[in-house]
């Protein structure tokens, strides 16, 4: 289909003056999206621009405050996400809304089954055939458990089950925000796929590279409100960010060379854990961090990041090894002995609230959780923690009312300011950040890798845990790829390709080419 | 041969003990395979055996006092259901009032009842009875089929909704429901509908099981008769990892738990010797026991042993 054909082409999906507020927030405020049959369609925005919210209101999930929407030239009102799955459109959430412990069959049948008694021969043939109409590869054990699957494959199972159900239109948000290059190429493998079967595909994201990768067209929201939708083939990544964005950004993170201390700040030498379920989590760790270098750490979720911050932090406990700080072993110390020495964690979970931060107290409690350690008697100190606290809403740039306001109220990116703003603030020896920007807009995002230039710039050394494989890349000037708490190489950023990473964050040591293989041992030129 | 019989004895006690705990464990389960922890299983026993009994013993009609013993626990969870899934109040603190609330009617009702007996046509229909054929099935005949037909009904029961939740669509929606009610609300599943259904059909379970307790069991009033009952089921249904099947094994080694106390009441023969055991210790036992399994239960950890992912949380739609 060729670019103009859209605009002559009746929409398959057309939402129009949609608007939606929860409370004080007007999430989204006289939007329109028009999709059409055979068609792959970018919604792109910032966090907080309303994506989600609309997509919602397509699913059923919300009702909107005001507008109209239609589908297939009808005009709809979905009161549940039954109406919109009787409609045709079904959705793959970010969250994938799948239950752990059922197989795949029974997530994928999930209130669809018409008989009463379950049939499971003549299911697994339905899902076959369902799959092979649309030349889609199964690929998967249909009577597996969903936790034993990965995160690739249960997205599969997701469109599997919105294909199961005759979807039409498939919504998909944030599908790549966990994928693998190699998992993502497979994706839009099945969306190139399903778009030659005529169902409108609509993916929400904000990597710009994959809009411009996979879509037809862009609609671009901004603070809740509808901006533009264009054409792929006629724009780019810098017109597609200002519009976005608006203004421009400069999206360059400069890596400038780093200066190294002449003793390492840490060695960790052969360490190893058990998880959660008597598993062994980390299989013989052995890294070096020097003051003055940012260290990245790639791996699929769940590879042992988690496990090597608790361990350094002293949360949890090694079974084997050592960690060796400023010629020290820390192992075995408690979290405050190790807190002391200088060692500082902005570890940011899934929720960022989880771990570091406390959601019910304001600022100034927040950041003396930390800071009153290093002050001495048995009244706390408020003044000194509403300085600090002033300090670094100001050198952050956190926007909110006052350093009283509870924790909880602001939004996600002021609260990582503040986590990180915290744990710099204590002037750590080495500093451990994972998944700093998870969640937080382009702007914050930058500000947080600028932040962190600036700590290795002082010499500090920088522990940085991430997922966007560009970033880590641009950043860093090492990058450690783990794998089932293994590691698979230390390489150099500037010689390895995004696809050598994927393959090494996958486990194939050997299919990723020759620049991979050499610097295990290696230890930067000071 | 004696041995044999003795030991058949002590089955059929077992039996007829482990009933009550039986259907409010199986209640328990319904409940909580949907997300609802309900801690008033013993408000909603007691207020079954306290208004059955009461026709019972008013009216003498076995079938009325059945139809009102549950009708009373129907109404004791539908408040529970109100206020837990349309108004999503904390479940823990509403099912403890619904515990209180039933203690409370019970005990107001049974004033008048405390030591009187119910009338011979009660024990006519619920009592001991040998079905046929069945009946003749060697060991399990005459510990399950030569008893009140609350017996095998309450393993009836038990089958049935082992059956419902792994054969069935229905039951698979119901499942999804307790573990993810985002993802079942998003696959079209009316999430409300389904917990409604299922918290009353649970208060029903409870409410059999008093009926059973007060008007078969014991056949006497006395106040809070179920002695925990209803809190033993609560932690029947963690012991039967919300598997009905299991929910029977838990609720007979109660049952035999109860049962060595009370043999034991008299005196362990010992050499010759009799030692007595202060019967308060023997009392005790079933509670120690519950506490004990507790505890190996916890030991286990494989991800199909944990409880229904959703329990205790309330489901919001638009929730952010």
């Amino acid at each position: 289909m060729t670019a103009d054909s859209y605009a002559d082409n009746q929409a398959y999906v057309r939402m129009e003056g949609i608007c939606k507020a929860f409370g004080v927030v007007q999430a989204n405020q006289n939007v329109k999206l028009e999709v059409c049959q055979g068609e792959i369609h970018a919604i792109l925005g910032e966090n907080g621009s309303g994506k989600s919210t609309l997509m919602n209101m397509l699913t059923g999930i919300y009702t909107p405050d005001a507008g109209q929407i239609w589908v297939g030239g009808q005009n709809v009102h979905f009161a549940s996400p039954q109406d919109a799955i009787d409609h045709g459109i079904g959705m793959v959430h970010q969250h994938f809304k799948l239950v752990d412990v059922l197989t795949v069959k029974e997530n994928i049948i999930a209130g669809s089954s018409t008989s009463f008694i379950l049939k499971s021969k003549n299911i697994s043939r339905e899902i076959r055939e369902t799959c092979s109409r649309f030349g889609l590869d199964v690929g998967l054990d249909l009577d597996k458990k969903i936790y034993q699957l990965s995160v690739g494959e249960k997205q599969r199972v997701e469109i599997i089950k919105m294909l199961f159900r005759g979807a039409k239109v498939l919504i998909l948000d944030e599908p790549t925000a966990v994928l693998t290059p190699q998992e993502t190429t497979e994706l839009f493998t099945i969306l190139k796929r399903m778009r030659q079967q005529n169902c409108a595909i609509i993916i929400i994201t904000h990597k710009l590279h994959e809009v411009m990768e996979i879509s037809d067209r862009v609609t671009i929201l901004r603070r809740g409100e509808y901006i533009a939708t264009v054409n792929t083939a006629s724009t780019n990544a810098q017109a597609l960010t200002e519009m976005m964005v608006g203004r421009a950004i400069n999206m360059d993170i400069q890596r400038r060379p780093a200066r190294l201390s002449a003793e390492p700040v840490m060695e960790i030498k052969g360490l190893r854990a058990l998880g959660q379920h008597g598993v062994e989590s980390l299989k013989g760790i052995d890294f070096t961090i020097y003051g003055g270098e940012i260290l990245g750490v790639a791996g699929i979720a769940g590879s042992g990041q988690k496990e090597i911050c608790e361990i350094i932090a002293g949360l949890a406990k090694a079974s084997s090894g050592s960690v060796i700080f400023q010629g020290e072993e820390i192992l075995g110390l408690s979290p405050i002995d190790i807190l002391r020495k200088g060692i500082s964690m902005s570890f940011v979970p899934e929720d960022r609230l989880g771990m570091g931060l406390v959601a019910g107290m304001d600022i100034i409690s927040n950041v003396m959780l930390r800071s009153f350690q290093k002050k001495k008697g048995l009244f706390l100190d408020r003044a000194f923690g509403k300085k600090k606290a002033e300090d670094i809403v100001e050198r952050f740039e956190v926007s909110t009312p006052s350093v009283r306001h509870v924790l909880k109220k602001l939004s996600g990116g002021n609260i990582q300011k503040v986590l990180l703003g915290r744990e710099v603030d204590l002037e750590p020896a080495l500093l451990i950040t994972a998944y700093p920007v998870r969640g937080l807009d382009i702007g914050a995002s930058y500000h947080v890798y600028h932040v962190l230039n600036q700590q290795k710039e002082a010499g500090v050394a920088v522990l940085f845990i991430g997922e966007d494989l560009d970033v880590l890349l641009q950043i860093c000037d090492r990058l450690m790829v783990i794998h089932d708490g293994q590691v698979m190489g230390i390489l150099d950023p500037g010689k390895v390709t995004k696809e050598d990473v994927g393959l090494l964050m996958l486990g194939h040591k050997a299919e990723a080419s020759a620049t991979v293989d050499a610097d295990h041992e290696e230890v930067p030129a000071v | 041969m004696e041995a044999y019989t003795s030991i058949l004895l002590f089955l059929q006690v077992i039996a007829m003990l482990g009933t009550h705990v039986l259907f409010a464990t199986l209640g328990g389960i319904l409940c909580e395979k949907v997300g609802n922890l309900n801690l008033g299983l013993e408000g909603l026993m007691l207020l079954g055996a306290s208004f059955s009994f009461y026709v019972a013993l008013n009216y003498g009609n076995p079938w009325l006092a059945l139809a009102i013993g549950c009708l009373a626990s129907l109404a004791g969870s539908l408040i529970y259901a109100f206020l837990t899934i349309s108004l999503r109040t904390n479940q823990v603190v509403t099912g403890l009032a619904l515990t209180i609330f039933g203690t409370g009617v019970s005990s107001m009702l049974g004033k008048t009842m405390a030591g009187v007996s119910l009338p011979a046509q009660i024990a006519a229909t619920f009592g001991a009875r040998s079905l046929p054929v069945l009946s003749k099935i060697p060991l399990l005949g005459p510990v399950l089929f030569q008893q009140s037909p609350f017996v095998p009904a309450a393993i009836a029961t038990a089958v049935l909704i082992y059956l419902f939740y792994t054969k069935t669509s229905l039951g698979l929606n119901t499942r999804i429901i307790g573990e993810n009610p985002g993802a079942a609300d998003a696959s079209g599943i009316n999430v409300t509908r389904y917990k409604y259904i299922n918290v009353l059909a649970g208060g029903l379970l409870c409410g059999v099981g008093g009926v059973y307790l007060s008007c078969v069991y014991a056949g006497i009033w006395q106040n809070e008769l179920t002695a925990g009952a209803g809190w033993i089921a609560v932690a029947m249904v963690i012991f039967s990892i919300w598997n009905p099947l299991r929910a029977i094994m838990g609720a007979y080694l109660f049952g035999a738990v109860r049962g060595i106390g009370f043999k034991f009441q008299g005196g362990i023969p010992f050499f010759g010797m009799k030692l007595m055991i202060n019967a308060q210790i023997l009392d005790m036992l079933p509670y120690i026991t519950t506490i004990l399994v507790l505890l190996f239960i916890n030991l286990r950890k494989k991800k199909e042993y944990n409880p229904p992912a959703s329990l205790g949380n309330s489901y919001f739609r638009e929730d952010r």
